[in-house]
């Protein structure tokens, strides 16, 4: 399954109220709530930042810029949140940036100190996109509390790259940037591991994957779309149709019905 | 002996359990479940708000507050204090 390999287009940004320069790469920053996301930014971006909102929403947003082997990158600072299914604000303006901004790739930060509620987070980012990287913070904490954390096995098992720091001790940081641009010019290709859902939920995500697949651009993740509408959840629907707008709107509300009618 | 089961919302200040089981549905489900409330988790009650509602849970390392509503949703195994395994074993 592909899920964001598609050229990004700077349409998909300005509709976020984002800016792009040429050549410049988006990264976006995701993470649970008090992980350190924000430290990690500030020591990426340093000053070079912005601070607004999200458009039409009283979400804050962070964003900044740095240069990494001579390429331009955008980072993008999305809400902390512990999910991605959109019962919040925060969460909605969260997985609409991951889903419909496009972006290069994205870092999701994790807590080393206890890191499989974090994990939650990780495997729903890469039900979205594959160009995931994971940022092991606090990894300085975890060794205080005799916390181990296997890097290389963390990282075969999740099929992403994964990468010990120590944000504010600026540790570790090369190494992301390195991954983070390794991923988004596609360098390193990854094999994010999928979670498999039970027989009958996936033969019931396939047969709406099958039916949504004519109304949506290719760029859009239809298998991860389908699993959220045999959820029930519609305001992805509502959110894809306002970015995309191109007439095949209602069609793709009647078939988002239809799941839930029978 | 079987454990008795409790809802979140009567774990006692202090003391600690493990989830078996939920009984929200729809998206208070999925929200608790994100929130790291998932069988087999262990969980403690942390401290009570002054009017008892919310109390501070320590979820998996994180400390969550849930109000009364939710916490009433979600089912636990009080784990066993010292004195009592101690008793237990004589």
């Amino acid at each position: 399954m592909k899920a964001t390999d598609k050229s990004c287009c700077t349409e998909a940004y300005e509709a976020f109220g984002l800016k792009l320069s040429q050549n410049q790469l988006v990264v976006a920053l995701a993470g649970n709530p008090n992980t350190g996301k924000s430290t990690v930014f500030n020591a990426l971006t340093g000053l070079k930042q912005h601070t607004g909102n999200w458009p039409g929403k009283t979400v804050l947003r962070a964003e900044g810029t740095f240069v990494h082997r001579n390429k331009k990158i955008l980072l993008v600072d999305l809400p902390g949140t512990y999910s991605l299914l959109a019962t919040s604000a925060d969460e909605q303006v969260a997985r609409d940036f991951l889903v419909l901004g496009r972006p290069h790739a994205v870092i999701v930060v994790a807590d080393a100190t206890c890191l499989e509620r974090n994990l939650n987070l990780v495997l729903q980012v890469m039900e979205i996109t594959a160009k995931v990287v994971v940022c092991v913070n606090l990894m300085d904490e975890a060794a205080r509390r005799s916390i181990k954390v296997d890097i290389e096995v963390l990282s075969r098992e999740l099929g992403v790259p994964c990468i010990p720091t120590v944000a504010r001790d600026g540790k570790g940081l090369t190494e992301l940037k390195d991954a983070v641009l390794d991923v988004a010019t596609g360098v390193t290709a990854t094999s994010p591991r999928q979670v498999s859902y039970e027989p009958h939920v996936e033969q019931a995500a396939a047969r709406i994957e099958s039916r949504i697949r004519p109304y949506l651009p290719g760029w859009v993740n239809h298998r991860w779309l389908a699993l959220r509408l045999l959820e029930g959840d519609m305001s992805i629907i509502k959110a894809i149709i306002d970015h995309l707008g191109n007439g095949s709107e209602q069609l793709l509300l009647q078939e988002g019905s239809a799941v839930w009618a029978r | 002996m079987t454990d008795t089961i409790v809802p979140l919302s009567q774990l006692p200040n202090g003391a600690s359990g493990t989830v078996k089981y939920l009984t929200a549905q729809g998206q208070v489900r999925r929200h608790l479940l994100d929130l790291g409330l998932v069988a087999g988790s262990k969980i403690e009650s942390i401290r009570r708000s002054p009017a008892g509602n919310p109390t501070a849970f320590n979820i998996r390392g994180a400390i969550i507050a849930l109000r009364n509503e939710d916490a009433d949703q979600v089912f636990v195994t009080l784990d066993k204090t010292m004195e009592e395994k101690n008793e237990s074993h004589r």
